[in-house]
């Protein structure tokens, strides 16, 4: 059986009808999961198709192609932690941007001297391709901490990005204008410096909008490549894809009151937290009381309402299965228990939602910063869990900081506020949090894991 | 029209539909959908294939071809199980 071109742009209408339904689905978690099977008919369908259409010809490496992406895929997302999303995704844009790249240099090769148009599209196609790639290799070096998390910045940073795009672009135009390989090659060449400069004078916790945006591109990526072969399937997709990675990072750079010219060119904060041990001296110098495990328990067991706020530190501590339990106990003893999600909460949109899925958590528990905004005043604690900037109250109050104007978590209108920390240090912004100075805030130092589980064994101890 | 401007209607187009689609997502499922967006971004699979199989290939471009297959089915496989797997947790109440 082969499709004649006709049938074959039906099968594709049918595929873009299903990604849409796909995409749709995430609108409440009870559908997510059909759209995703969506999403899989909708693949199985266009592969089909592709492969019944007249322009394939033989199956030898194709049959290798897809059954080792097949076994090296699902190794990958079983395995994967939970933690590690964000690593996992940057991982798989790096894949999509190189194979952009090998689509628009081997449909080069095939079609001989296609034309300046079509050679413009394969430029786009080969530069976006590559920035993603490389950009995306940085960001998993990043997340997986090969590379330093901190912003890398050296003097002529921007100068020397501006030179690379418009030397790039002008090699594009050449090539489209000449088919000459060479302004390929070298392009092609540029566009993967362009995706390290680009990404890494971008901080570790500025990882949310550069996996967003690195989302955006791999889309573009494949439009770009539709585009060059003719393939509308490929272009409604890309689009929906970039668009996708386009409005996640609208959000997150919302969720910090910061322009994308300002987290993509900014290099904005410092590097990761780490443990002191001399935290507790110098939070008494500094006027910050700190608290006992035990204090917090009693906080919290005779409450009507705790709010528990994660952000990255319950990542790095692994300690979402803790606050679970930590939930229960507390359930039990009739006490109401949210999770409060600032936006860019850890390094990826969603990050702490699917960490608390994960440990189990009822979705309908885990609330939004504007859902749950208005219930801090009500609430008897606020536990912050490995949470900083997102909660402090100088993004609202002083004028001169850098984060002011960013909508925060207004934890500090709880009755007492209990803060795990490892040490003194600010947040990733550097910004001193105001809202350890304030009379109902204390500090509980120590690994996050540990402590909730020293409030859990406590709570146990003390059953009514 | 020519073909590449007639490209240009479907993509506008098809941008309007993810701005309105991706609006609708919601925030607690923004992981879920960067995993998904991942998977159907292997849609450059079918890119690959022409690559891969077209009569005109030499075994330079059979095996360019290859490995783009080979990434864009690790995007495809990796990126539908993990969104399937993450969605799986995300549970209303136990029991």
């Amino acid at each position: 059986m082969e499709f004649s071109v006709n049938t074959q742009a039906v099968a594709y209408l049918v595929s873009a009808i299903l990604f849409i339904f796909a995409l749709k689905g995430l609108t409440h978690p009870a559908s997510a999961r059909r759209g995703n099977f969506y999403g899989m008919l909708g693949m199985v369908i266009a592969v089909a198709a592709t492969l019944l259409g007249h322009e394939v010809r033989s199956y030898g490496f194709i049959i290798a192609g897809v059954a080792g992406g097949a076994v090296i895929g699902t190794i990958l997302a079983m395995r994967i932690q939970m933690t590690a999303m964000p690593q996992l995704v940057a991982a798989l844009h790096s894949f999509v941007g190189l194979a952009a790249v090998l689509v628009a240099i081997g449909t080069f090769i095939n079609t001989g001297h296609p034309g300046a148009v079509m050679m413009g599209e394969l430029s786009a196609g080969v530069i976006i391709g590559a920035i993603t790639c490389t950009g995306s290799v940085i960001a998993f070096g990043k997340l997986q901490g090969l590379l330093s998390g901190a912003p890398v910045k050296f003097t002529g940073q921007h100068l020397l990005n501006a030179a690379l795009g418009i030397a790039t672009i002008g090699l594009g135009v050449h090539f489209a204008m000449t088919g000459a390989v060479w302004a390929l090659a070298i392009m092609t060449l540029l566009a993967f410096v362009i995706g390290v400069t680009l990404i890494i004078p971008i901080g570790g916790a500025d990882m949310p909008v550069v996996i967003s945006m690195l989302n955006s591109y791999s889309g573009w990526a494949a439009a770009a490549t539709g585009f060059t072969l003719h393939n509308n399937l490929l272009i409604i997709v890309g689009a929906l894809v970039g668009f996708s990675g386009a409005i996640l990072s609208f959000i997150m750079c919302k969720a910090m009151n910061r322009s994308i010219i300002n987290v993509v060119f900014g290099g904005f904060g410092s590097g990761d937290e780490t443990g002191d041990p001399s935290a507790g001296a110098q939070a008494a110098q500094r006027g910050v009381k700190s608290s006992s495990v035990e204090d917090a328990v009693y906080w919290m067991e005779d409450a009507n309402k705790v709010i528990i706020i994660p952000g990255y530190g319950m990542a790095v501590a692994q300690a979402q299965h803790s606050c679970k339990e930590l939930m229960e106990q507390l359930e039990a003893r009739g006490v109401e228990v949210r999770f409060a999600i600032h936006p860019v909460a850890g390094r990826m949109p969603g990050h702490m939602n699917v960490l608390l899925a994960e440990a189990d958590i009822p979705y309908d528990r885990v609330l939004e910063m504007d859902e749950i905004n208005p219930e801090f005043p009500g609430a008897d604690v606020a536990l912050v869990v490995g949470a900083n900037d997102v909660v402090n109250p100088a993004a609202k109050e002083d004028k001169t900081s850098p984060i002011y104007g960013m909508p925060i978590l207004e934890a500090g209108k709880a009755r007492q506020v209990f803060f795990l920390k490892r040490s003194m240090r600010p947040g990733y912004s550097g910004v001193d949090n105001l809202l350890f100075y304030r009379e109902n805030t204390s500090l509980v130092f120590g690994d996050a894991k540990d402590t909730i589980e020293g409030m859990v064994n406590a709570l146990k101890g003390s059953a009514h | 029209m020519s073909e590449s401007l007639l490209a240009l209607y479907v993509f506008v187009l098809a941008c309007f539909i993810g701005y309105y689609v991706i609006w609708g997502v919601t925030p607690s499922l923004h992981t879920p959908l960067v995993a998904l967006t991942n998977a159907i971004s292997g849609i450059v699979v079918v890119g690959a294939l022409l690559v891969a199989g077209s009569e005109q290939a030499g075994i330079g471009t059979e095996l360019l071809g290859f490995l783009a297959v080979l990434l864009a089915s690790i995007n495809v496989f990796g990126g539908f199980l993990v969104t399937h797997r993450m969605l799986s947790m995300f549970k209303k109440k136990a029991k």
